[in-house]
């Protein structure tokens, strides 16, 4: 059905008004028969709400965390001794290619761009939904059976991807890689690759056209101008990493040479496509993650983000150094430009520290609440930091080459996107009250920060020692080493704490939903749009709207009295003022 | 303004542009060189048309003016189609196509008769603005 | 000391002095490290000394790296602690609603630009002499394969060859200039040899070239580092050191127990000759060589 949505003209009253009880009584509807649409299985089939899509991804993403992890623990019970038969060699190989595989492809990505994303950039701009919603329900399609398609590879002879989830060429070819998993590999990652370049596509037009009035694009919450980079992202890397799976496809099946050097192929050329999209993918994954804890930390210190267009520079200059670094995962091949792609990796690190002093910075000298999502935005922050600062070293290739490929990488990047999934814990116990209606409980959210903020590091520290020692990557089996088995030992004592913490996590789901707590429309006195509706949003999301004058349209309202924020013109003055009658 | 929206991606593409270029002539390296042109052109096609529309439209929407109320942005934002089949009949067709590549040819008949479906359905209902 | 009432100073004069002094300090010591590592005893902090001259001013980098890496660090986790613990709720008070402090966020984006080009300077300066390829005194083609590496020594017939957990030795002379020429058969491989700091992809189609000058004989153990397969795990080497002398006599023995035969079968099987040839640097695939 087609709707002409009209925007909300409603205008405020001056003093707040209760909004939970406003559930699609006025919409300005042209034509509107919600309540003679489809039920049940066929409503959520059909729906195009961008918040039911936004809960979808965020369920099947979060059920891809888990598969992903329970491979992690197994991979981990096989490794705390040094010739384990827990696993065969040939199942270790999958294992730690589809942990990798389902981790990045089917949990981090979907979950960064299309979960809270979908659900929150249209509330935080004022719009009704997204600009493309029947688009939007297809990415989520393309992205469900893309994930099925990925572990469709258990089922097959040959088993499961095993060559890693970087897939290097020549090990990925038809005579290395024999067999239906690779294949059903390569079509989950066209089939998840289109679903992330039409969210990039939805989210761009979003932004760009459906502000509400006075929502000028340095008033847009950092959350919303950080997804707005990342469509740009996804625009520009998702494509690359399509046409090398192509690529890799009809060399697989069609007799093509590309990266095969019988044929007079390079095989150093998938590395370069791979990594072309692979290094913005993950800024990808990392920026609407900051973006989260740009929201969590200045509400939870009840004070505003502390530079602001400082955070949005950051953030483009972020993207615009992404695309230029790509080789520094290609250090060892002895085969490309070092001292470029070592400065702009360096580089990268600025930008980055500005965002961690301005979180710093949102902290000082506010009032904090130590709740859930403010423990693991900090958590995030800290475990940042630290993974932060050993990426450091391997944009140096003296550094580089002794580290590559050991578990120091390991270490680096888990420290890294570990803190993503803290920060996506902060994002689901912060925004969790908007989209259910109902909070999450603190104290199994904060045992359950513990655990996966101490098991981080327990996992993390000792595989750096282990790495510098020497031990590679991606072994099955390990060399009869005592100090190396301790570390190890720890390492998996890490991997079962970060595994109770996420259970916690889902016992804490179930009983919030048995136990409810009622929200209300704004449960931390939050300053963005989306805390101006009701708990969950009406359809169409805003009965009413409140004047915008600065990144707080919320916090300005229910705080008359406090001098407005404003970029711009009207800084300063208050909010009242410009309040329509 | 439209004008802020064509230059984020002017500017990205310009330093994208740049970037090609000194690598490029350093480095020598073909694969990167092309990627990075483009990225300088994926830039600078949105971005020369945003500019181009903020020129024709002199770029004044409420959503633009830091003044503006809620009064300004009254009626009609957009269509958006509140519920339709179509996406997941099309999604299933290239669930089926994907499968093609690996499991046979002959997915490509429900792959085809899906995507086909969906095609003109989706065609139907924007024509028709109702569910079909 | 604060007082009961709601923190009313903003990011200005006190803090913002604290706090640049505070990054004085790390700047100060990033750039003092290597002046400090002449002259005491640094740790480690976890990594090899490496076991040549290039190996060892890759220890010093690191520990270069790991100084600065620790002051940064500690300081900006030190800010996040005391942020945390010394501003939680102490009432309902708004706190004063502070949202930029120009001076201040200008520090913080020129003083890491300022450590992050004396970080490359000094990787641009150790690099050079990690990938410096002057003329060897002794050359050893290696061959890495699905599982296990093959060593040829051109100009003699000497061979050694070894899958898995044969765990083959690369024999080479301590104290000289020796040059790896490094390719792969199938797919991609990683020469590593942790205790000399290094490590290189060794390729199919692509041969890379490096120099070691080891100063001391003994035993290093190395492994396959780029996963290759089924039992990339067990692809186990060695890397043994000797004497020049010893190296001489090693290689006039093991020339004298190769037959013509076993050497070009040898080499049909995997694929590289043992026959004389002086092995070209390569142009354009060895960046960052003089």
């Amino acid at each position: 059905m087609t709707d002409l949505i009209e925007r909300p003209v409603t205008a405020a009253p001056i003093a707040p008004a209760h909004h939970g009880d406003d559930h699609g009584d006025d919409h300005g509807h042209v034509d509107h028969d919600e309540h003679h649409g489809p039920s049940g299985l066929l409503k959520w089939l059909t729906s195009t709400d961008h918040k039911v899509i936004g809960m979808n991804y965020l369920v099947t993403s979060v059920v891809m965390l888990v598969i992903g992890g329970a491979f992690a623990e197994i991979i981990r019970a096989q490794l705390v001794s040094p010739t384990s038969t827990l696993v065969s060699l040939s199942q270790y190989n999958q294992l730690f290619t589809m942990h990798g595989s389902v981790m990045i492809y089917l949990f981090a990505g979907p979950f960064a761009f299309a979960s809270l994303a979908n659900y929150f950039v249209p509330l935080q701009i004022g719009a009704p939904d997204m600009a493309f919603p029947r688009l939007n329900a297809l990415s989520y399609w393309l992205y469900l059976s893309g994930s099925i398609t990925m572990l469709l590879g258990f089922l097959v002879a040959g088993g499961a991807a095993n060559f890693g989830w970087v897939g290097y060429a020549p090990l990925t070819s038809a005579a290395n890689a024999p067999g239906s998993g690779a294949d059903l590999w390569i079509g989950a990652l066209m089939l998840t690759g289109f679903s992330a370049i039409f969210s990039g596509v939805n989210i761009v037009a979003t932004i760009f056209y459906l502000r509400a009035p006075g929502m000028t694009l340095f008033r847009m919450p950092i959350f919303t101008w950080n997804l707005l980079v990342v469509g740009i992202l996804i625009l520009l890397a998702f494509p690359v990493l399509t046409a090398g799976l192509v690529m890799l496809y009809c060399d697989r099946h069609f007799g093509t040479h590309i990266f095969s050097v019988q044929g007079g192929g390079v095989p150093l050329l998938w590395q370069h496509i791979f990594w072309f999209w692979g290094h913005p993918e993950v800024y990808i994954l990392a920026l609407p993650f900051f973006g989260i804890v740009s929201e969590v930390i200045p509400t939870m210190s009840k004070k505003p983000m502390f530079g602001y267009k400082g955070m949005v520079f950051a953030t483009l200059t972020i993207a615009a150094l992404s695309l230029g670094v790509w080789a520094h995962h290609m250090f060892t091949t002895g085969a490309v430009l070092l001292p470029f792609f070592s400065i702009m990796s360096l580089l990268i690190a600025v930008p980055t520290g500005i965002k961690i002093f301005n979180w710093i910075g949102s902290m000082w000298g506010g009032q904090l609440h130590l709740n859930t999502a403010m423990l693991f935005s900090i958590g995030f922050v800290i475990t940042f930091l630290i993974g932060g600062l050993t990426g450091i070293y391997l944009a140096s290739p003296p550094l580089d080459f002794f580290t590559h490929d050991t578990y120091f990488v390991v270490a680096h990047f888990h420290s890294v996107v570990i803190a993503l999934v803290l920060g996506g814990m902060a994002g689901i116990y912060y925004w969790g009250p908007k989209m259910t209606g109902r909070m999450l409980h603190e104290s199994w959210g904060k045992a359950s920060f513990w655990f996966m903020f101490i098991g981080t590091q327990v996992f993390t520290i000792p595989a750096y020692i282990v790495g510098l020692h020497g031990m590679p990557r991606r072994m099955g089996v390990y060399p009869n080493n005592p100090a190396w088995q301790t570390l190890n030992i720890w390492e998996s004592v890490g991997a079962l704490m970060l595994g109770i913490g996420t259970l916690l996590f889902l016992v804490n789901v179930v009983v919030s939903w048995k136990k409810p707590i009622i929200a209300g429309d704004n449960p931390w006195d939050g300053g963005g749009l989306e805390w101006f509706t009701s708990s969950p949003p009406p359809h169409h999301n805003f009965v009413s709207l409140p004047p915008i004058r600065s990144e707080r349209p919320t916090w300005d309202y229910n705080h008359p009295d406090a001098p407005a924020l404003g970029h711009g013109k009207h800084a300063g003055e208050s909010s009242n003022e410009k309040a329509p009658v | 303004m439209l004008k802020q929206e064509s230059l984020i991606l002017l500017l990205l593409g310009l330093f994208f542009g740049l970037m090609g270029i000194v690598y490029w002539v350093w480095s020598g390296e073909d694969g990167g060189g092309v990627m990075l042109l483009g990225a300088f052109l994926l830039g600078m096609l949105p971005g020369f048309y945003y500019l181009w529309w903020y020129r024709r439209t002199k770029g004044n929407r409420p959503e633009d003016r830091e003044d503006a109320t809620v009064a300004d942005g009254a009626g009609v934002v957009d269509s958006f189609p509140s519920s339709s089949i179509w996406p997941f009949v099309f999604g299933m067709g290239c669930f089926f196509a994907v499968l093609a590549l690996t499991f046979g040819n002959w997915f490509g008949v429900p792959a085809g008769g899906l995507l086909i479906w969906a095609m003109a359905g989706f065609t139907a209902e924007s024509r028709r603005g109702g569910n079909v | 000391m604060e007082s009961a009432t709601p923190p009313t100073e903003s990011l200005g004069t006190t803090k913002a002095s604290r706090r640049l002094s505070g990054r004085t300090k790390a700047l100060l010591a990033a750039l003092a490290a290597p002046l400090l590592l002449a002259s005491c005893k640094v740790p480690s902090f976890g990594a090899y000394e490496g076991a040549s001259k290039a190996g060892n001013d890759t220890f010093k980098l690191w520990q270069g790296f790991s100084i600065a890496a620790l002051v940064i660090g500690l300081f900006t986790l030190a800010l996040i602690v005391w942020a945390a613990l010394r501003y939680r709720r102490r009432g309902d008070q708004i706190p004063k609603q502070t949202q930029y402090n120009i001076s201040l966020e200008v520090i913080y984006t020129v003083v890491p630009i300022v450590i992050v080009i004396a970080l490359f300077a000094a990787t641009v300066v150790v690099q050079n002499k990690v990938l410096a390829n002057p003329t060897p005194n002794a050359t050893v083609n290696v061959t890495a394969f699905q599982w296990g590496w093959k060593f040829t020594y051109p100009g003699h017939k000497a061979y050694v060859v070894g899958q898995t957990t044969q765990t083959p030795e690369l024999v080479m002379p301590s104290n000289e200039d020796v040059r790896f020429n490094l390719v792969s058969s199938d797919v991609v491989h990683g020469f590593y040899v942790p205790e000399f700091n290094f490590s290189r992809y060794a390729q199919p189609g692509l041969t890379n070239t490096f120099t070691f000058n080891i100063d001391k004989p003994g035993l290093y153990k190395a492994q396959c580092t780029q996963l290759c397969g089924l039992y990339h795990s067990l692809m186990y080497f060695n890397v043994r050191v000797l004497t020049p002398a010893n190296y001489k006599t090693w290689l006039a023995n093991k020339d004298a127990s190769t037959s013509a035969a076993d050497a070009a079968a040898n080499d049909a099987a995997t694929g590289i000759q043992t026959n004389p040839h002086t092995p070209t640097l390569p142009t354009k695939t060895d960046y960052g060589v003089n």
